[in-house]
């Protein structure tokens, strides 16, 4: 924030530091829980459902409410608004009145002055249940017909025709394991109370437009009563997109019953027990291939598993069918998808949005074909990519435009030596009876776009101050990945100003109202945009200034290296000299901007429409050693092309590369969510539940970006890049099964279940080579 | 500017806790003995330390206690979310507040991290920041190597993907600095004794082991807590509180390993990060199971004798204590009493020992010239992870090449730690070969009764119980491992380094 000294360098395109790093690392990075008490702060801890379904006859809460420290124990009679929330259809109780639908879910609410007295009174409540039977996985659910949406369906040609007359054909089925988020910064809200009955409500949520309104809702009061505001979050990954909600307005109803403000945050065990997660999925697939190896025809039946609400299901449901092709043309196909009730917490938003559940599916469908028909992976994969004539078409209908995916394999099978490496594999195994090699290259074309036409809309409030300093306002939230950075950057480059002269202030809808979540990649495109038009605007107010002060005309001014100047003469005014004298005119130095996503629209009854702006597309090898005694693996190595568009900010993008292929590898191998018979978690921390460690990451991790892929349309020419490279991590899946098929003979299937757990691996290789060692 | 001295307070008396923090003298007074550090911190403002778990599993909360270890002092990063703000009596603290103070550059090992990207979201950065910190300090961290490579086993990230936390650690590790750090590191103030009651529940930290005895005698009931990396959990994740705590912190006599004869002599509350150095050449097997037991920061609080007299059905160490024939010593005020480890195990989380005993010592005999020894960790991740099967193996061969000797023990396979002896029996008397391990591996699975949880089947438990042996075989025939984990690819494919090539020494 100090006056540059020199003309700093145009930031955009630049590599440059996380724009909080420097408080990260001094701990003095200020979040919700991190916020000091006010006078008379409360904590609020929910008490919960002990069972997965059942029916809450009677609620003794004397003993609770007498315990000392206790304030007050709320239950859903004590709302006074509407007990219900959710995203897209509120179906969801913030405090059960009567039907309990999963474990975790709270019905009460204890507001103390301490969380140990709060604990010590959540033990004493007396809550007498009537339990029901309880669905507790999709194949459950399909038996009871238990469902929260419709079949949604697209579909192509005659599918069923194609695959019956083909001369190969593979049919099988996949299942996908659900994901904790685990942002280390758990469920968080602090709820203030201000004049006139109004509500601050500082939230850890990508979606503080939300909180307002579902708060509102709550307490009945007009959204205009209550502010959100976001200092920053440890972490979203979507599961702070709907679902922060749920302790906003719990904090928020603490605060309306006792007059005083409320904290509340959850343990981790709380938060892994009471918040959805990434939705598991089973699939069907049937296949029909030419005998060179074309993709004829693919029927694919999907469930999702949606828990007890609907939450984002349905949009996440529609994100993996849209992204069943991946990056192949299938002439002739059938995607059916439906979302499964269950009595578990509700799934809901984590990066990919149902996509990575989809993309599995087209990997499994061609790795099953090149195991049992013989084909060579990379080859079969090549045959079947979009591109030519007649084969630019999405299942739905989109044109699929400014293709990569031919530039991208081709360049890393080549810098990486896929060839190559396959040979090393082949010769290592050869003379290796108990650890074998595997390598594999994974394609990702990845839809950018709220699937929910209507979300693509974001705005920004821009102040100029007469010191030549700027504050930048903008619709989304920083939860890490670097938005802030980027849109310090755009501000900085449209107006000439020096970063250090831009402070990004916390996300509020004070600010900026009726945003969208800060989620499906869009951060940057949506509000990059938005403030990129707020600058516009500025620019149009102070450009004849400016050419008033540097005696030229307005067509010559030009803002950069920290000032404003004259392209011809190179005369130069500063910020501050521009900025005070427009002050003194009489010019506005505050403006807001506004961007909606043009030409985008979906038909779901028909299948069909252009539901996103662009594709993201991207490639990964991976080669993994897998030992046959223990079922255990080690990455070797793992090679990435990314297309990023022309990155805004290149080391922030390579690191959500980097960051979102562990991610993806923590869902495809060691993540394992474990449930009892009775719908209780059994893996709710980090001792049971296992994210990747650092020692989980090959030391050959090599992240490129693909260079020259100027992205039209789009704030820089940049692209999206928070959730495609997820999937790079589907690379050590196929890598995986061609080391346990080196274990039996050629020609079989490989029965590896995902997770890829040492477990899961050693069954796999127990069933290839026909049976245990020993 | 103020120094954060190593020293011991000044005024360091046993019925007020004091310790220093951030150079600072710090003392407490709002806390219970089961108030951990890192509620303490965040109860004063000082919030840059995070709770990510309060199970000590994602370091998010390290700070950093100055301390004596095997290298020298060191810096030990360590979870202050399990630790007991009572246990820091006389010590020296840093957490990541104190790191820079007004108008001071960054710390190299902030630094390094803002320049490498290495913090996204944030949340986990300030715990990553004290671990590098240790290893900016520590001088076995100069060069890579496996030393370095466990420096953050016990951080999670779940934005990065760690490449740009490695580079900052490689930016740090055993740069030594000679700075203000550094000059505080020169004598690290040990834990020094406490006695206070405290809302009617006492906590006791007596400074030798006399006293300790005298404390257990006149009140059995007393919770004896070493490192409390496992008590800890109990703290914070079910609440618990107890009337009287017996903290062994003070008691440096318990501490230190040392071989006398043909045994290595370890003191009960020998930490298990000192006990990793301390074995790495003399008995291999021991040191390669401390490796994979759990992150740094828990192997710098967590203690041998914790380890073994949780009494954990897994307890990585009650296997390879059964598997190498160690004696766990007993001491009571009326004298000492030396248990072998096949006794020490007597049901499901009990143990030999009486209510007015600690465990002192525990002696374990040096590999002799025909021992072979292994021991292996199964777990579901390799770093920072409980077992699914732990498994210690000791031989001993003839000239011919034949099981004289056989002591095979497992965990995770039964209600405690078990030595499988149906297998032992297979073996003694037979070339151990593939033939013979076939035969116990039969034995093995009419023997044991492994369970199915969410870390693993009995199916899966019960073959890899059996292709451990083979490993053990199958390692042993491959050159170059006889001389243990320091052999070891830096980064193997998991629990074992196999395969024996063609034509290798059978």
């Amino acid at each position: 924030m100090n006056a540059p000294r020199t003309p700093a360098a145009d930031p955009l395109h630049q590599p440059a530091p996380h724009e909080s790093a420097h408080l990260h690392v001094r701990g003095s990075a200020l979040y919700v829980d991190d916020l000091p008490d006010p006078p008379g702060c409360l904590i609020a801890r929910a008490v919960t459902s002990p069972l997965a379904h059942g029916r809450l006859r009677a609620l003794d809460l004397r003993a609770a409410r007498a315990t000392p420290g206790v304030i007050r124990v709320l239950t859903a009679a004590d709302i006074p608004g509407h007990n219900a929330i959710g995203p897209v259809v509120q179906d969801e109780p913030v405090l059960a009145a009567d039907l309990l639908s999963f474990v975790g879910q709270p019905f009460a609410l204890i507001l103390a002055t301490s969380l140990e007295a709060a604990d010590a009174a959540a033990a004493l409540v007396v809550a007498e249940i009537d339990p029901l039977p309880a669905i507790l996985s999709i194949a459950e659910a399909l038996d009871a017909g238990s469902f929260l949406t419709a079949p949604h369906t697209i579909c192509r040609g005659a599918p069923g025709a194609a695959i019956d007359e083909a001369p190969l054909r593979v049919e099988g089925s996949l299942a996908t394991g659900g994901q904790d988020h685990f942002y280390l910064e758990t469920q968080a809200a602090l709820v203030l109370l201000e004049e006139s009955g109004s509500f601050r409500v500082l939230s850890s949520t990508q979606h503080p437009s939300e909180v307002q309104r579902e708060v509102a809702g709550v307490l009945g009061l007009p959204s205009a009563m209550v502010s959100c505001e976001v200092p920053r979050l440890g972490g979203g990954f979507g599961g702070k997109e709907s679902q922060a909600s749920g302790t906003a307005c719990l904090a928020a109803l603490g605060a309306w019953a006792t007059g005083r403000p409320v904290r509340m945050r959850l343990r981790r065990g709380e938060d892994m027990r009471q918040t959805g997660k990434r939705h598991p999925f089973w699939a069907r697939y049937r296949a029909g291939f030419s005998a060179e190896g074309d993709l004829l025809g693919l029927e694919v039946e999907l469930w999702s598993d949606g828990g007890a609400t609907l939450d984002l299901s349905g949009a996440v449901m529609d994100r993996a069918l849209f992204h069943i092709d991946n990056a192949c043309f299938v002439p002739a196909l059938r995607f059916v998808g439906q979302v499964c009730r269950t009595n578990l917490p509700s799934n809901t938003a984590f990066r990919g949005f149902g996509g990575p559940q989809g993309v599995a599916v087209m990997q499994a469908v061609l790795d099953h074909a090149a195991e049992v028909h013989g084909f060579e992976p990379l080859a079969l994969l090549r045959r079947n990519l979009y591109g030519g004539p007649g084969r630019d078409r999405a299942p739905y209908g989109q044109q699929v435009q400014n293709n990569h995916l031919h530039t991208i394999i081709d360049k890393l099978a080549a810098d990486a030596d896929y060839a190559g490496r396959c040979a090393a594999a082949a010769a290592f195994n050869a003379q290796s009876p108990h650890r074998k090699r595997g390598v594999a290259l994974h394609p990702v074309k990845f839809g950018i776009s709220f699937t929910k036409s209507f979300l693509n809309q974001a705005g920004a409030l821009v102040l100029l101050y007469t010191d030549g300093s700027a504050q930048l306002n903008h619709g989304g939230t920083e939860m890490g990945q670097g938005l802030h950075t980027k849109l310090a950057a755009v501000l900085a480059h449209e107006l000439g100003l020096d970063p250090a002269a831009v402070r990004v202030m916390r996300t509020s809808t004070e600010k900026v109202p009726n945003t969208s979540p800060t989620a499906a990649s869009s951060g940057t495109d949506l509000n990059g945009a938005a403030v990129q038009d707020a600058c516009q605007t500025l620019r149009a107010r102070l450009t004849p200034l400016a050419a008033t002060l540097l005696g030229c005309p307005v067509e010559r001014v030009r803002y950069g290296g920290g000032g404003v100047y004259d392209a011809e003469t190179g005369a130069r005014v500063t910020h501050k000299t521009l900025f005070s004298k427009a002050w003194m005119e009489r010019i506005s130095l505050a403006a807001t901007g506004y961007y909606a996503t043009p030409g985008i629209a979906y038909d779901a009854d028909q299948g069909q429409g252009t539901p996103f702006y662009y594709y993201a597309y991207g490639a990964a090898i991976a080669e993994v050693e897998l030992c046959g005694l223990t079922g255990e693996h080690r990455l070797r190595r793992v090679d990435i092309l990314h297309d990023a568009g022309n990155p805004l900010v290149p080391t922030i993008d390579v690191g959500q590369v980097e960051g979102a292929f562990a991610q993806g590898l923590g869902w495809l191998t060691t993540e394992e969510l474990r449930w009892d018979g009775a719908g209780r978690l059994l893996t709710a921390g980090p001792s049971t539940y296992k994210i990747p460690t650092a020692g989980d990451l090959p030391l050959a991790l090599h992240v490129a970006l693909l260079e020259g892929a100027e992205n039209p349309g789009v704030v820089g020419g940049s692209k999206a890049v928070g959730e495609p490279p997820f999937m790079h991590a589907l690379a050590v899946v196929s890598a995986l099964r061609r080391a346990v098929a080196a274990f039996g003979n050629p020609g079989a299937q490989v029965q590896l279940r995902l997770p890829a757990t040492g477990e899961a691996l050693l069954d796999a290789v127990d069933a290839a080579r026909g049976g245990p060692l020993l | 500017m103020t120094t954060p001295t190593a020293a011991a307070p000044p005024s360091l008396s046993a019925d007020a806790l004091c310790f220093t923090l951030n150079g600072e003298l710090e003392r407490p007074q709002s806390w219970a003995p089961t108030t951990t550090l890192l509620s303490y911190l965040r109860a004063t403002g000082r919030t840059g330390s995070k709770e990510g778990c309060a199970e000590g599993d994602c370091g998010a909360c390290a700070v950093a206690i100055a301390d004596n270890s095997a290298e020298g002092p060191i810096f030990r990063a360590t979870n202050s979310c399990i630790l007991l703000l009572g246990s820091l009596h006389g010590r020296a603290v840093l957490t990541v507040e104190g790191l820079t103070q007004a108008g001071e550059a960054a710390h190299p090992a902030q630094a390094a991290m803002v320049a490498a990207l290495g913090s996204q979201c944030g949340y986990c950065t300030p715990g990553f920041v004290m671990s590098l910190v240790e290893a900016t300090y520590r001088p076995t961290l100069a060069a890579p190597g496996w030393r370095r490579e466990d420096q953050l086993a016990g951080n999670l990230c779940r934005c990065t993907g760690y490449r740009p936390i490695r580079e900052a650690l490689d930016a740090v590790a055993g740069s030594r600095p000679a700075d203000r750090f550094a000059a505080a590191l020169c004598s690290p103030a040990p834990a020094a004794a406490l006695h206070v009651v405290r809302d009617g529940e006492r906590f006791d930290q007596p400074a030798t082991l006399d006293e300790a005895l005298a404390l257990r005698a006149a009140d059995p009931a007393a919770r004896v807590v070493a490192g409390a990396t496992d008590l800890g959990l109990e703290v914070t994740l079910k609440g618990r509180r107890w009337p009287a705590l017996l903290s062994l912190e003070a008691i440096a006599a318990l501490r230190g390993a040392w071989v006398e004869g043909q045994t290595l002599v370890v003191g009960a509350t020998t930490r298990l990060a000192d006990l990793e150095d301390a074995t790495e050449h003399s008995i291999p097997a021991l040191h390669r199971m401390l490796r994979y037991f759990g992150a740094r920061a828990i192997k710098s609080r967590g203690t041998i004798g914790g380890n073994l007299c949780t009494a954990s059905p897994i307890g990585d160490l009650a296997p390879v204590m059964l598997a190498l024939g160690a004696e766990l010593v007993a001491a009571r005020v009326s004298g000492t009493r030396s248990i072998p480890a096949d006794d020490f195990w007597t049901g499901y989380r009990s143990t030999a020992l009486t209510p007015d005993e600690l465990l002192t010592h525990i002696r374990v005999p040096l590999p002799g010239p025909r021992a072979h020894q292994a021991a292996f960790k199964l777990s579901r991740r390799r770093e920072l992870d409980i077992s699914t099967v732990a498994a210690a193996f000791h031989l001993e061969l003839d000239a011919s090449g034949r099981v004289e000797r056989a002591r095979l023990a497992y965990g995770g396979m039964g209600p405690r730690p078990l030595r499988a002896r149906g297998a032992e029996d297979a073996l003694v008397g037979a070339t151990f070969d593939e033939s013979s391990v076939r035969a116990a591996a039969a034995a093995l699975e009419a023997e044991l009764r492994p369970l199915s949880d969410h870390r693993g089947s009995a199916s899966y438990r019960m073959r890899v119980a059996k292709n451990l042996l083979l490993g053990f075989l199958l390692e042993r025939q491959k050159d170059g491992l006889r001389a243990g984990a320091a052999a070891l690819d830096l980064r193997h494919t998991g629990t074992l380094a196999l395969d024996a090539a063609p034509g290798a020494r059978p």
